[in-house]
């Protein structure tokens, strides 16, 4: 338990701010501070200390003027995973490819965090095109747990997850294409928010897999996360796949619903634990810590029921056939001509396609536009591609019916607590499977969220996955944070970064 | 060589690029001409977190060309991805439409190659389908240090490929097909068809069987043809080539073959290292085109008459032969240009004459389009009122004509600044008639006593003696009353 | 299914990655083992199921037609981080011409 500058939640810095009790410059300091004291975790792959100044004084002379008027979240602190594109500053997607890539815009997440006045502190590390669940693929070499340096913090937005959970900014922005947010939320103890499909626009976000990602948050609690959705939420004309639904006031929503007349506050609220997700292969201290967890919300008036999604286990074989065929089209072009990584010695055309990519892409990178190229090519399609989505479909129906029983669903994010480093790296579909609860969210276009839950005996964080009806994100935060209010889980802080 | 031993079979793939302002999936400019990549928006160039958005326009146009050819309207079709990788293609691949198609099966009508004067004689041609797709940037090949340059100005620019079913037998009549398809598209608006700018292009499909048969014979693709004369001469090379192979009991390779225009042959492009594995798959950016009755409506009631019907009114209300009907309706300018003229009261005939001669030549010769005609419609219809009520000869028309073209003033203007208006008054004429006669008794003894060729000194004397004005054919009238009278 | 080394250089010229012969075994074990995993949807029935492209039943927004004018200092901003440009091009590598 902490109650450091560092480790305090957004809404008492923006009631600190706003009291003058500090200034956004000095908190902004405080956590330049503290990342030059903290490279080992090599969380973040660009520090852009003297912007993060100057929209700190900004931000000072927009709350002197304005006060109440001024962006919501000014001089709050923040980190950006380095897929999203930031003007003027290097965007590398944790590649070599693009190690010479500065942006010449910013993505629609970056424009409306810098107009609710957030400051941005630094680029955070990430598995290579946030292809990777340990941000060991980066080719800015890996980042370190706060909890246990000898462990990965989770990925792809491990360096996120890492720099939150370490104090070294109030909350970052991320993104998940098949568990990147809520993984390494879970690893490292923190609550990450994968919006529904098409809740946040992805212009600007480096594709990955466009029917999978989306992006969205890594916070330190449910509160914090659903102030910095609603900032980064809405509709945008730019992206085709954008909604044009109106975004619900998440924070003036988490304690809505039950909860009045003296009634419990998630009363009316049913939670389906889906059978599937607490079988075998989960470890024994995970599925502990959720089976509590799990009580926890009955104890706060949720009625829990047992539901079924018989098709979750095609959920990580689909996922590894959808994924890398839409990477290895947006990976396309990357080809050194107009931005990125260029050979330097080639024969010819070809020649200089096959080096450029060759250097500029990592080994997982170059195995997913393998898989990719392979299942989309003639002959392959109909047996891998089309196989995938019709699985997608029926893995989408799944959780269509559960949802006829249950408001949200919960089980644990992962199967294990973080790993260690270098653990998995060389049996790539062991590290696949440690997204085998969180793939099947993203194939569906569901939100999805995970709160810590506890620790396992090494000391290790348990997350526990909400899951969402389609556009319900306002259920899942709900949920956790009255959770929240009820546990600690959350408010407690790597002992090496309290 | 027995040519009619062999029937050809022959397709057309156009592909059209859409009049729209902007880029099919961005806001940038769709101009041709531009300096070098500045018109190439960071989705042109293709900048990592870049997405496509559908310009509705690009789509009205599809559904509007669509339409004019009868064509099913899928409600619902889909866009994927064609994968490449050319410098010119900046993702690595093509934004295009691939098993749903916008259009569907529609048919095109063209004036049948053997049918001269009479109309009637119409032959159909089936349009397989009409999708929406990106064009490419451009590569130039001249040489930088050994490098290409690379300009993306055209990347992005709508396209709509129309693909025609194996139903053209000759290369005249493949040609003429592509004259009414590019007639069409410019008809409606759909396209500025300008070939030099690489806005109308043709890929052409041709195989031999022999004559009789119904199966299709082997194949061989033709790209580059971007004139109606290309299209033509290639197609006929390629016939000949088929031929020779088949009539030495050889057989035709399934391939893609270039066109040389300045060798007029055709021979195969570099074969590619790996067969053509495009990995198409649905665009995950871009969510079903899905289009409403209204807005299929909508561009239905936006139609304006097509040239096939337009061609027929001309027929029928202005008794014009069927070639003229057609040359007129074919061209949106033309034929908005004749009814003009005829409301203005002009004779649909004589103004269909001087359309397709003097007005034509005098947009060769400047290089203008119909629509920019210094003379209008109804600036023609005064001419030939002129003519008709007597005031000029044709000649001096033509005259008046080329004077009103070079703006020199109005038709009656010139008429009387330039003294053109012609004697009529018959007491006039015949009194010049009579003096000349009079003062010529050695020529008009030599007439009467049978020597006819003496007639043409007299006319050219009456017309000198008036100044030019004379009616010519009073002239004559009145001079052999004269002189047979005698 | 397993791919062997033929497959590999296929697929890998397919995606114009150049792959390095020293690790063609290494190679080809990974990408059999991701290919073993993709082979359990075999597992699951999908007969007379539609295949599912989009997260979710929506349709194509149509943006109105509009146009930026041209714009050099786009250009030049854009070309700054082009690794080689000239006179407003990018330069690529000699582009074989139609037919070469």
């Amino acid at each position: 338990m902490t109650d450091a500058l560092h480790h305090r939640s957004i809404t008492a810095h923006a009631a600190a701010l706003r009291a003058g009790e500090y200034s956004c410059e000095e908190l902004t300091r405080h956590f330049l501070a503290r990342i030059e004291k903290s490279e080992r975790l090599n969380s973040l792959i660009t520090v852009t200390a003297e912007g993060a100044l100057a929209q700190a004084r900004d931000a000072d002379r927009a709350l002197r003027q304005n006060g109440g008027g001024a962006g919501a979240l000014a001089g709050i602190p923040l980190v950006h995973k380095d897929l999203f594109c930031t003007r003027g500053v290097l965007t590398s997607c944790g590649s070599k490819m693009l190690e010479n890539f500065i942006s010449p815009y910013d993505a629609h997440i970056i424009e409306k965090l810098g107009a609710a006045g957030a400051v941005s502190l630094a680029k955070s590390n990430m598995d290579e095109f946030a292809m990777g669940a340990s941000t060991e693929t980066s080719y800015y070499g890996a980042a370190r747990n706060p909890w246990d340096e000898a462990r990965v913090p989770g990925g792809s937005s491990g360096g996120s997850a890492a720099a939150v959970a370490a104090g070294l900014a109030a909350a970052a922005t991320a993104s998940d294409t098949g568990g990147s947010i809520r993984q390494p939320a879970a690893f490292c103890s923190l609550t990450g928010i994968k919006p529904s499909y098409g809740r946040v626009s992805r212009y600007g976000m480096v594709a990955f897999a466009s029917s999978l990602d989306q992006g969205g948050v890594i916070a330190r609690s449910a509160e914090d996360a659903a102030l910095l959705l609603r900032e980064i939420s809405g509709f945008d004309a730019r992206d085709a796949t954008s909604l044009r639904e109106e975004v619900p006031d998440y924070p003036n929503l988490l304690n809505g619903g039950g909860g009045g007349g003296g009634s419990p506050p998630l009363s009316g609220m049913t939670v389906g634990l889906p059978k599937e997700f607490f079988g075998d292969g989960v470890a024994e201290d995970v599925a502990a810590a959720a089976q509590t967890a799990a009580e926890q919300l009955q104890k706060l008036g949720a009625k829990i029921c047992e539901v079924e999604l018989p098709n979750s286990a095609a959920a990580v074989p689909c996922y590894y056939v959808l994924a890398p065929a839409e990477a290895s089209s947006n990976l396309a072009r990357f080809d050194g001509i107009r931005y990125g990584h260029r050979a330097a010695k080639y024969a010819d055309l070809n020649d200089f396609y096959e080096r450029t990519r060759a250097e500029g892409f990592g080994a997982e990178v170059k195995r997913r536009l393998l898989v990719g190229a392979f299942v989309l090519a003639a002959g392959y399609y109909d047996a891998y591609y089309i196989k995938a989505q019709k699985l997608r479909r029926l893995i989408a129906e799944d959780f269509a019916r559960a949802f006829e029983k249950c408001d949200i669903l919960a089980g644990p994010t992962t199967p294990q607590t973080a790993f260690a480093l270098g653990e998995k790296l060389g049996d790539p579909v062991a590290m696949y499977y440690s997204d085998i609860f969180t793939n099947a969210v993203n194939l569906a276009g569901l939100p999805g969220i995970s709160i810590p839950a506890g620790f396992d005996r090494a000391g290790l964080p348990v997350g526990l996955q909400l899951i969402g009806r389609y556009l319900d994100e306002a259920s899942l935060l709900r949920a956790a944070h009255q959770f929240q209010l009820a546990t600690d889980w959350h408010l407690r802080a790597p002992e090496n970064f309290s | 060589m027995n040519a009619a031993k062999w029937e050809a079979v022959i397709g057309l793939e156009v592909h059209v690029q859409l009049q729209t302002a902007g880029k099919i999936f961005a806001p940038a400019a769709n101009a041709y001409g531009a300096d070098a990549n500045t018109q190439a928006c960071a989705l042109s160039v293709a900048l990592p977190g870049t997405l496509p958005v559908m310009n509705r326009e690009a789509a009205r146009l599809a559904v509007r060309f669509g339409l004019a050819i009868g064509a099913k309207i899928n409600r619902r079709s889909l866009f994927a991805r064609k994968h490449y990788f050319y410098p010119d293609l900046p993702k690595g691949y093509q934004i295009s439409q691939y098993e749903h198609p916008v259009v569907g099966a529609g048919h095109l009508e063209i004036a049948e190659e053997d049918d001269d004067n009479n109309g009637g004689g119409v032959k159909r041609i089936g349009i397989t389908r009409a999708h929406l797709e990106e064009d490419a940037g451009k590569s130039l090949h001249e040489d930088f240090d050994g490098m290409s340059g690379i300009d993306l100005n055209r990347a992005g620019t709508p396209l709509l490929e129309i693909v025609s079913e194996p139903d053209l037998r000759s290369p005249a009549e493949a040609a003429a097909y592509l004259r009414a398809l590019h007639a069409l598209v410019k008809y409606l608006g759909v396209s500025d068809g300008n070939m030099q700018e690489g806005s109308f292009r043709c890929d052409a499909n041709v195989s031999l069987r022999r004559a009789g048969a119904s199966e299709l014979g082997t194949r061989a693709e033709i790209k580059n043809l971007n004139s109606f004369r290309f299209v033509e001469k290639a197609i006929a090379h390629e016939i000949a080539r088929q031929t020779e192979i088949l009539e030495s009991g050889g057989a035709v390779a399934q391939e893609t073959r270039l066109y040389d225009a300045d060798l007029d042959q055709t021979r195969p492009m570099r074969s590619k290292e790996d067969a053509h594995d495009y990995r198409y798959f649905p665009d995950p950016d871009l969510p079903p085109l899905v289009l409403d009755e209204e807005f299929i409506e909508a561009a239905r009631a936006d139609l304006p008459e097509l040239p096939g019907a337009r061609k027929l009114r001309f027929e029928r209300d202005f008794q014009l032969p069927a070639r003229d009907a057609a040359k007129l309706a074919f061209d949106r300018g033309f034929a908005d240009y004749f009814e003009t003229a005829t409301a203005a009261g002009a004779d649909a005939k004589t103004a269909a004459n001087w359309m397709l001669g003097e007005l034509s030549a005098a947009l060769n010769r400047d290089g203008l389009r119909i629509e920019e005609s210094p003379l209008g419609g109804a600036q023609l219809a005064e001419i030939l009122a002129r003519i008709a009520d007597r005031s000029i000869s044709g000649k001096s028309a033509k005259e008046v004509f080329q004077a009103v073209w070079r703006g020199e003033g109005g038709v009656d203007e010139i008429i009387n600044a330039r003294g053109l208006r012609q004697i009529t008054d018959d007491s006039e004429i015949e009194n010049v008639v009579a003096r000349v006669v009079a003062e010529h008794p050695e020529q008009a003894a030599q007439y009467r006593a049978g020597k006819q060729k003496v007639f043409g000194f007299f006319v050219g004397r009456v017309m000198q003696a008036s100044g030019g004005k004379a009616e010519p054919a009073r002239v004559n009238e009145m001079l052999r009353r004269a002189l047979d009278s005698e | 299914m397993s791919i062997d080394r033929e497959q590999i250089a296929h697929i890998a010229r397919l995606a114009r990655i150049q792959t390095d012969p020293a690790q063609s075994d290494e190679l080809a074990r990974d990408l059999s083992r991701i290919l073993e995993l993709a082979g359990e949807m075999n597992r699951f029935d999908t007969d007379g199921v539609a295949p599912m492209s989009h997260p979710h039943e929506a349709e194509l927004r149509l943006r109105p037609d509009s146009a930026e004018p041209p714009d050099e200092a786009r250009r030049d901003q854009f070309q700054r981080i082009a690794p080689a440009a000239r006179r407003g091009l990018y330069l690529a590598p000699k582009v074989p011409k139609l037919g070469e």
